[in-house]
Order: structure tokens, then sequence, then C-alpha cells
């Protein structure tokens, strides 16, 4: 990764146009080539600099619902815990956290009803209780990240 | 919810492992789907509008950046000044996500999560306590969870789509 890199990735944090051309714009404004600048998004796309590039959704305004939850999974069941919740295609994220509750995942589902359903669920199979955080609010979502 | 039809839809699908990197974009997609790219310029412009695009643009994978350090803050904060005080805290220019959420007494006393973002132990150190700072009086306890390792990371599914999915899989922290 280099200067222009850096450029490029702190500049489309901050958005991409919609017009005809929009990587010449963003080109001209980077003094690039518009080919320039797709070979270099290219690379940083394959090299997992960037995990993604174009428009993020905003899931529940589509109708779906989210929330973060959390257990805690006895040390010597932590790969076990992590195989059955893992194993739910409605958890979309998972992360080991340094903390009792030591197991913190996201759940994503089509419709509200849902959530509560894979909660059981999942504490069915584990024989944990699961705490629910669902969002009471949004304040703020969004980083730019200075490369 | 917001209402959307079949074109938002069917423009969703097409763009949801991302944007084309062809000199035209929105054309390509246009091409796939049978519309003009007049039609998918004005339903993107519109879908952001209404928020359901929260923005067009990279995200960088945080560990290739350097930004290693990444913390989510919790603090127990009085329900009746929480929106005033989760504004604030969602304003710092290093807080990535910032929510109120439910208490689970006794064993969870915290409402405000801010997760933040840094290079080192120290940076994120002096990001925690500007939040404190900012919190004040009204800061009644707190905690930071570092993750120690990523166990599942893929995208939302809703509406029978998977949204916004990382096109690369990390497994580092």
């Amino acid at each position: 990764m280099d200067e222009i890199d850096r450029r490029i990735i702190n500049s489309l944090q901050e958005g991409f146009p919609i017009c005809d051309a929009p990587y010449q714009q963003v080109a001209i404004q980077l003094g690039l080539t518009e080919q320039a600048l797709i070979d270099r998004l290219q690379v940083l796309l394959a090299d997992g600099t960037l995990t993604r590039f174009g428009p993020l959704y905003h899931a529940e305004l589509m109708g779906g619902a989210l929330t973060l939850a959390a257990v805690k999974a006895p040390p010597e069941r932590f790969v076990e815990v992590t195989g059955i919740i893992n194993a739910f295609p409605e958890v979309a994220h998972n992360y080991a956290r340094n903390h009792a509750l030591n197991m913190w995942f996201v759940i994503a589902t089509e419709t509200p009803g849902q959530i509560r359903q894979t909660i059981t669920a999942i504490e069915k199979q584990t024989g944990l209780p699961v705490i629910n955080m669902p969002k009471i609010n949004e304040y703020f979502v969004g980083l730019k990240l200075e490369a | 919810m917001v209402a959307l039809d079949e074109i938002d839809l069917a423009i969703m699908r097409a763009t949801q492992a991302g944007l084309p990197l062809t000199p035209q974009p929105y054309q390509n997609i246009a091409g796939q789907l049978g519309l003009t790219a007049e039609v998918v310029m004005t339903r993107m412009a519109a879908m952001q509008e209404k928020g359901v695009i929260r923005r067009i643009g990279a995200v960088p994978n945080h560990y290739k950046l350097g930004y290693r350090f990444n913390g989510m803050t919790v603090w127990n904060v009085p329900d009746e000044v929480i929106d005033e005080l989760g504004q604030k805290v969602g304003q710092l220019e290093f807080v990535s996500h910032c929510y109120h959420r439910p208490r689970h007494l006794p064993e969870w006393p915290y409402n405000l999560f801010a997760m933040v973002h840094g290079k080192s132990q120290t940076d994120v150190d002096k990001q925690i306590q500007q939040i404190a700072d900012l919190l004040g009086d009204f800061n009644l306890g707190s905690d930071v969870l570092y993750s120690t390792k990523i166990l599942k990371k893929t995208g939302f599914r809703s509406r029978g789509y998977n949204i916004n999915p990382p096109s690369y899989s990390y497994s580092a922290i």
C-alpha cells in the first residue's frame, strides 16, 4: 500500500458519486487516470485491504431485524458452543471477547419475530442463557479510518 | 421499514457483492437488469436519500490499515440523559458505532455501547478517556471488551438476500 492507495482509501470512505462515469470523476479529483483507479481498487479488494466496495444497505430499513446477543461459554465448552452458534445461518458475526460474557454475536433475520425463535433455539441447543441486547436507539454508524 | 419495489430489490441483489469495477458501473448494472442507467441511478440516489443505502463507498479491513485495537466500550449512564450523551459520543471521530441497548441486571449494567478503533493500546486508552471526560458525572461505570478472535463474519440476510457480505473473509482478529 503506497501513498496513492492511501488517498484512494481515504477518499472512497467518504462516498462515491452516482453518475455516468463515477470512477473518472473520482480519478480526476485524485490526479489519476480512470484505469489506474480501477486497477488499484481491484488489487486493494483482492489483497483484502478493502473488504467491500459498493453500496452499504441498511438491513433494518429493508425489513430485516438485527440484534446483539452474548453468552457465557464455559472454557471447556468454548469450541463446542462456537460450533453450535456458528451453524445458525441467522448468526452473521460472532466474536470471542475478553469478558465473563465471552461470546458476542449478531443475529440477523428476515423478520423481527424470527429473532426470538433463533435465541430460543440457541438456548435449547447450547443449554446456555442468551443475553439479548437489541438496539433501543442508534446514535451513529459509520467511520472513516485514516489509511 | 421503507417501501421498496421489485426494481429496487433487483438493484440491491445486483450490487450486494459490490459495484462493478468498470468505467460505467451503473450502466453495467442496468444492462444486467434490462433497465436504463438513468433508472438505476435515480433509484440508487433515492435509496440513499431514504437511508436504505447508508452510503456508497469503500469499507477497509481495520487490521490491514493497522487498526489492531478494536474495543467495544460499554457505559452505564442514566436513561434520562442517554440520548443526549449518545449523540455526543457518536460524534467523536474514532467511534464507529454508538447505540443504546438494554441493561441486564445484575450482570450487565451497561446501556451505552461505543466501538472504538486505534493503532495502539495507548491510542485506545486515550479515546476511552475522552469518552469518560465527555460523560463526566453521568458515567456510573464502564468496561471495555476487546475481540480476541473472529469466530464468524458473514453478511446479513434479508428478503432472501445476503446484505453487505464481506468480499474477503479474514481469519485474523
